[in-house]
């Protein structure tokens, strides 16, 4: 019995390779990088199957689904905001089916840790219509992938695992067993099923429906899924699902009466168990990480007569944020232990910041003087380390919504009166989701200014490559139409400042598209490289 | 038995390698162990912890409960302060005593100092001093390990092999520093205790 220490990402990924993983694909983001890194790290250099990073997450999914018609097993990876990008190929993959299991991993981080927000894919899944399965544990984490991977064949339905933060990331031993033979040899040729004509469509919606009623059944007899009854007579009934079962397992010892409980690992749920739990009791606390998913199943709009219904929608659980030992423990009526204070001590925080020698900083400072005198200027940003620049001492951004988002609504400024409209954006978050917007501006030759950062790296979540960068990126911006004469490279260093912020400000006062890229290798790149 | 530990301290002080060392002399033990981290964008200089729990028997939850930390081990004085209302009643503080000053409201360090001392148990090593004898600067987390390693219920080889394998890949120069800053670290501890 073989046990090694495996982060809950890793375990996902292991547990895929040991399925006979053919193919891998993602795009990088907290809390779901791990997988793939370990995916590329453990593939012999992609001799044993693929492991590729994409340029964004609808081509990872749309490049996985390429590979299931093949009859390959493929797994796509990412966070929880990866899933609206990639929610187009996932909703109609549930229509057309999968034909070699098809894996979609979705990251969900309950606490902003690096998000921009909380959002549940468990409602995703079950939007789509698949199976959706929630690991509580390490250990599940990889037998649960292993299980998603024969479910998808078995079914023909792609089959989502759903993981919080606080499982992707952290480590715990994991008992590994023999890996299952890669055995999948490609499967020519084509089924109308993938041609998604209304006519077609119809008839595999309806497939698709009359498949939940085995999904059900399914979920009804899968042993992760887990129901003991009350001991002692209590009346008191817990639903807890992923990782909030073992929050609740750690408390379950130290309680004196004997709730019954439910533990719920797959999505659609076992609504028979859950309705013999309910039979038992008066009172259900149902507790689960995210949004009170199952919770707002169990109420419906009348609640249940003569029933308690404790979580997050009557504040018993608070209602955002992810779940702690205390929220658990103080929902079955346990007291917290104290901790020491530290009084009167003023703790200031140390909130995260660019690093010492950050080629941003020195845009963000020649951005912001080349800025100076314009009142009616709005800085467009997006997602990467350089989001930072909208705390002190910068102050140089304004906006962050979501991937490509600056460039789009700098545009709209623009075209709503703003001046100047600039966009920063980095050079990964660009070629993920920024080319298209910018298209849109070339055509319009929109009065606004994009700042590209090209650090040659997606530097926030550990450095993976970027898809345009360096030269290959000027190419892309002139294929694109982008304007020589407004086409300017500048070297964000401190002894260019001056130089620097008179190019912005020229490119500023110019009244059409500008493009200017801000080129300088990420200091903790350039680091690695001295060191090694 | 089951030893709660947080491991403290700033983005790029090393407090990953601490991890992998205490969780796979764990391992090595046949110790049930769940170990928490902080990735993404926290990592950039900002305050970072780990929740690392070991135990013989089976352990569920993959954070500390406030009160039940047996022991803070932090590389950054400011960040041990941080995690104390996750200490036992009769919990031990190491620290680093060598602060680490990126933002502009950093308390006076004497400050710092005399609060750490309000624990029960608390050690305030010189570890840039005993890392720059090591060889490198760079060890201060390894300095600190060792201190706290006297406290942690697993063998003393254990941590030194692990500390090996962990700077295997970095050639026999960087592993003997590490070894060695790990050795003057326990030296402290043993010596003041």
């Amino acid at each position: 019995m073989e046990k090694i220490i495996l982060l809950g990402d890793e375990a996902v990924a292991l547990g895929a390779i040991h399925s006979g993983l053919n193919a891998g694909y993602s795009y990088p983001g907290t809390p779901a990088s791990e997988v793939m890194e370990f995916l590329i790290r453990q593939s012999d250099g992609g001799r044993k199957y693929v492991a590729k990073w994409c340029v964004n997450e609808k081509v990872a999914m749309e490049e996985a689904l390429g590979a299931s018609y093949a009859g390959q097993r493929a797994m796509v990876s990412f966070k929880h905001v990866g899933l609206n990008v990639a929610a187009d190929p996932f909703i109609n993959a549930a229509v057309t089916g999968a034909n070699g299991g098809l894996v979609v991993v979705s990251a969900d981080d309950p606490g902003f840790h690096s998000s921009q927000n909380e959002q549940d894919s468990r409602y995703y899944a079950d939007f789509a219509r698949v199976l959706c399965l929630e690991p509580a544990s390490h250990q599940e984490a990889y037998d649960l992938t292993r299980e998603a991977f024969d479910l998808s064949e078995k079914f023909g339905l792609p089959v989502m695992i759903r993981l919080v933060t606080r499982l992707a990331h952290s480590r715990a031993p994991v008992v590994i067993r023999e890996a299952a033979k890669k055995n999948r040899d490609l499967k020519y040729g084509y089924s109308p099923d993938w041609t998604l004509l209304p006519a077609n469509a119809r008839h595999r919606y309806q497939v698709l429906l009359k498949l939940q009623e085995q999904l059900k059944d399914y979920a009804e007899g899968c042993l992760f899924n887990r129901f003991s009854p009350a001991q002692n007579g209590s009346r008191l009934g817990v639903v807890a699902t992923g990782l909030a079962f073992s929050y609740f397992q750690e408390i379950y010892p130290r309680l004196d009466f004997g709730p019954a409980f439910l533990k719920i690992s797959t999505y659609p749920f076992p609504e028979k168990k859950l309705l013999e739990l309910i039979d038992q009791v008066d009172e259900i606390i149902v507790i689960e990480e995210g949004y009170p998913f199952v919770e707002r199943f169990i109420r419906g709009v009348a609640g249940i007569p003569g029933k308690i219904i404790k979580g997050k929608m009557d504040g018993t659980i608070p209602a955002s944020g992810e779940l702690t030992p205390e929220i658990v423990a103080g929902a079955l009526g346990l007291s917290a232990k104290t901790g020491l204070s530290t009084g009167n001590f003023q703790l200031p925080a140390r909130p995260p910041q660019l690093c010492s020698g950050c080629p941003h900083g020195d845009t963000f400072q020649a951005l912001n003087e080349a800025l100076h005198g314009y009142d009616r200027a709005n800085v467009f940003s997006d997602i990467g380390c350089y989001t930072l620049g909208a705390l002190p001492p910068y102050k140089a951004i304004q906006t962050c919504v979501c991937m490509g988002a600056s460039v789009s609504m700098a545009k709209g400024g623009a075209e709503a009166g703003v001046y100047p409209s600039v966009a920063v954006i980095g050079d990964s978050t660009f070629t993920h989701s920024g080319l298209t917007p910018l298209l849109d501006a070339v055509y319009s030759n929109t009065d606004m200014t994009v700042i590209i950062l090209d650090n040659g790296t997606v530097a926030m979540t550990g450095a993976q490559p970027s898809f345009g960068t360096g030269e290959p990126l000027d190419r892309m911006l002139v294929g694109l139409g982008v304007n020589k004469d407004h086409l300017k490279v500048i070297n964000p260093l401190p002894k260019n400042h001056q130089l620097n912020t008179g190019i912005i400000r020229e490119e500023l006062a110019y009244h059409g598209l500008s493009v200017i890229i801000a080129r300088r290798e990420c200091i903790q790149i350039l680091g690695d490289k001295k060191r090694s | 038995m089951t030893y709660n530990l947080i491991l403290a301290g700033v983005g790029g002080q090393g407090i990953l390698s601490i991890a992998f060392v205490i969780d796979q002399a764990a391992l090595a033990e046949g110790l049930y162990f769940l170990q928490s981290e902080v990735h993404g964008m926290s990592q950039r200089g900002g305050a970072v912890q780990a929740h690392l729990r070991l135990s013989e028997t089976e352990i569920h939850s993959p954070l500390i409960p406030q009160g039940e930390a047996d022991l803070i081990l932090s590389v950054e004085p400011l960040e041990a302060l941080r995690y104390f209302s996750y200490l036992k009643p009769d919990g031990v503080v190491i620290s680093s005593r060598s602060p680490y000053i990126n933002i502009p409201d950093y308390p006076p360090v004497e400050d710092i100092y005399r609060e750490i001392k309000r624990a029960p148990v608390s050690l305030l090593v010189e570890a840039d001093k005993l890392a720059k004898e090591a060889g490198s600067l760079r060890a201060e987390n390894m300095v600190v390990l060792g201190a706290a390693s006297v406290y942690l219920p697993l063998r003393e080889e254990n941590f030194k092999n692990f500390i090996s394998v962990l700077f295997q890949t970095k050639g026999d120069k960087v592993v003997n520093t590490n070894l060695k800053a790990f050795d003057l670290g326990r030296q402290a501890a043993k010596g003041e205790f």
